[in-house]
């Protein structure tokens, strides 16, 4: 899979004109009208208020959610032909709370794909530990920890570690961060800041901070009521005339001295 | 000589008896509770997925368990292959009552699972029978064993009114003693009923805290 998508270099994520409705009822719609790509190596920002439909968004990209018109291709096919189980082996998760499996070890947790996978254990056991050491973690002080016996914050650095195991082109992350508080949040930012430019993945990343949009982002798409309202990369974005924008940016200004 | 004397020397005349009807009560209830296990655990899993069925399911186990145990081993003696006088009548009406318990609970245990952690497990690519066996059921293990608990516990007391239709075990003793109106007897019975239900529960508690995660 991974010496496939070396040799492909553009649109690794594409969105052809995609509307989706709950129960194909159109006045229920929580995306309409999508036409977006996502190209090789860049981190694109999905930005939107609570209910803009960017998590819904995210969903489709790995086969969680299909689209009810147009279609979401992931490496020039349809998520609607892919296998689903190689489709999201092959792509990266990281969710809010970072749903860890409480019944596994830091450890298990990380090499879960791996294990799907029928790594064999030596070569698992090294990339567990050389994720670990990514991700800033201790592997010899960590690895036989249970999810309970973490902070927030390190739970959150083994959902790093484990989307990144199987080493997926791909990385979709829903508010990774929103659950921390504020000093832990403004260090993993950076620190992943760092690492994402560092491994040079394709991510997208759902956020409802602006601050964390343009700290992260290659490029901002801003969502508002399940459609494209603006998209830009962060230097440009904060210009934008849109009103969505600027209740965004009035946001940033309401904070005063917190800008990255 | 005092009452209690005649009770101590009661049992220990009949101290052969009453340990082979306890060993008779515990085979009944053993078996009547893996053939519950085997048939509730798998149902329940079954039915995570189905509503309709789930209803289905519930309702009638509910309703088996609000029939008075005595009742129920009448309403079977007449029906054919499952009914009749004696052990197999009994283990019918025991696994009936055993169901709902083990049933209900491994439903809860698998629906009650944390969503982000059935979501990463979809996301990461793990199929359906992945999922279950080792997410869901791993998770709801300690959930599933209450269940177990209680119904070993509700089996044992019921076990006793098997007697009633030759099914043997310490109930044997219980209506004798109600039948000559002797506290021996029925003590005979109801005491080592009670220690035994009393160890079930016990040592199934000590398995329960050792599956308990986080």
């Amino acid at each position: 899979m991974n010496a496939k998508t070396e040799e492909f270099l553009g649109n690794l994520i594409e969105f052809r004109e995609v509307s989706f409705h709950i129960n194909d009822i159109p006045t229920r719609s929580i995306l309409s009208g999508i036409s977006l790509a996502v190209s090789h190596g860049e981190t694109l920002v999905l930005l939107g208020r609570s209910g803009s439909g960017k998590t819904t968004l995210l969903r489709l990209m790995n086969g969680m959610l299909f689209p009810t018109q147009g279609e979401v291709l992931v490496q020039q096919r349809s998520t609607c032909d892919w296998d689903l189980i190689r489709l999201r082996r092959g792509i990266g998760y990281v969710i809010q709370e970072a749903g860890l499996f409480p019944h596994f070890t830091v450890a298990e947790n990380v090499a879960l794909v791996p294990t799907l996978e029928k790594w064999d254990r030596g070569r698992t056991a090294a990339r567990v530990s050389e994720l670990l050491i990514l991700v800033g973690l201790e592997p010899t002080e960590f690895a036989d920890r249970r999810p309970r016996e973490l902070s927030g914050g390190q739970r959150q650095r083994v959902g790093v570690a484990r989307a990144l195991a199987a080493d997926p082109p791909i990385l979709l992350m829903d508010e990774p961060f929103g659950a921390l508080d504020p000093v832990t949040r403004a260090e993993l930012q950076r620190e992943f800041s760092a690492l994402a430019r560092r491994l040079g993945k394709t991510i997208v990343f759902v956020t409802h901070d602006l601050r964390e949009a343009l700290l992260l982002a290659s490029r901002i798409v801003l969502l508002e009521a399940g459609r494209i309202v603006a998209m830009a990369s962060p230097q440009e974005f904060l210009r934008l005339e849109h009103p969505e924008v600027r209740a965004f940016a009035a946001s940033l200004e309401a904070a005063p001295g917190a800008t990255p | 000589m005092s009452p209690d004397q005649s009770n101590w020397s009661f049992f220990a005349e009949h101290r052969a008896e009453i340990f082979s009807a306890t060993l008779d009560h515990m085979a009944l209830v053993v078996i009547a509770m893996i053939i519950a296990i085997l048939i509730g655990v798998p149902l329940g899993m079954f039915i995570v997925q189905r509503p309709t069925l789930r209803a289905i399911a519930l309702a009638v186990a509910s309703i088996f368990q609000t029939v008075p145990s005595l009742a129920l081993f009448g309403f079977l003696i007449p029906i054919p292959f499952i009914g009749g006088i004696g052990k197999r009548t009994a283990i019918v009406a025991l696994v009936i009552y055993a169901l709902l318990p083990i049933l209900r609970n491994t439903y809860v245990g698998l629906t009650g699972i944390d969503p982000a952690v059935l979501e990463a497990a979809e996301a990461m690519g793990m199929t359906n029978a992945q999922i279950l066996f080792r997410v869901r059921l791993p998770l709801a293990l300690a959930v599933i064993l209450a269940g177990i608990r209680t119904a070993t516990i509700i089996t044992i007391g019921v076990a006793t009114i098997a007697a009633a239709i030759g099914a043997g075990g310490l109930g044997t003793f219980i209506f004798r003693g109600v039948a000559l109106v002797s506290d021996s007897l029925i003590l005979a019975g109801a005491i080592p009923a009670a220690l035994l239900a009393l160890l079930a529960d016990f040592l199934l508690g000590l398995v329960e805290r050792k599956l308990k995660v986080s």
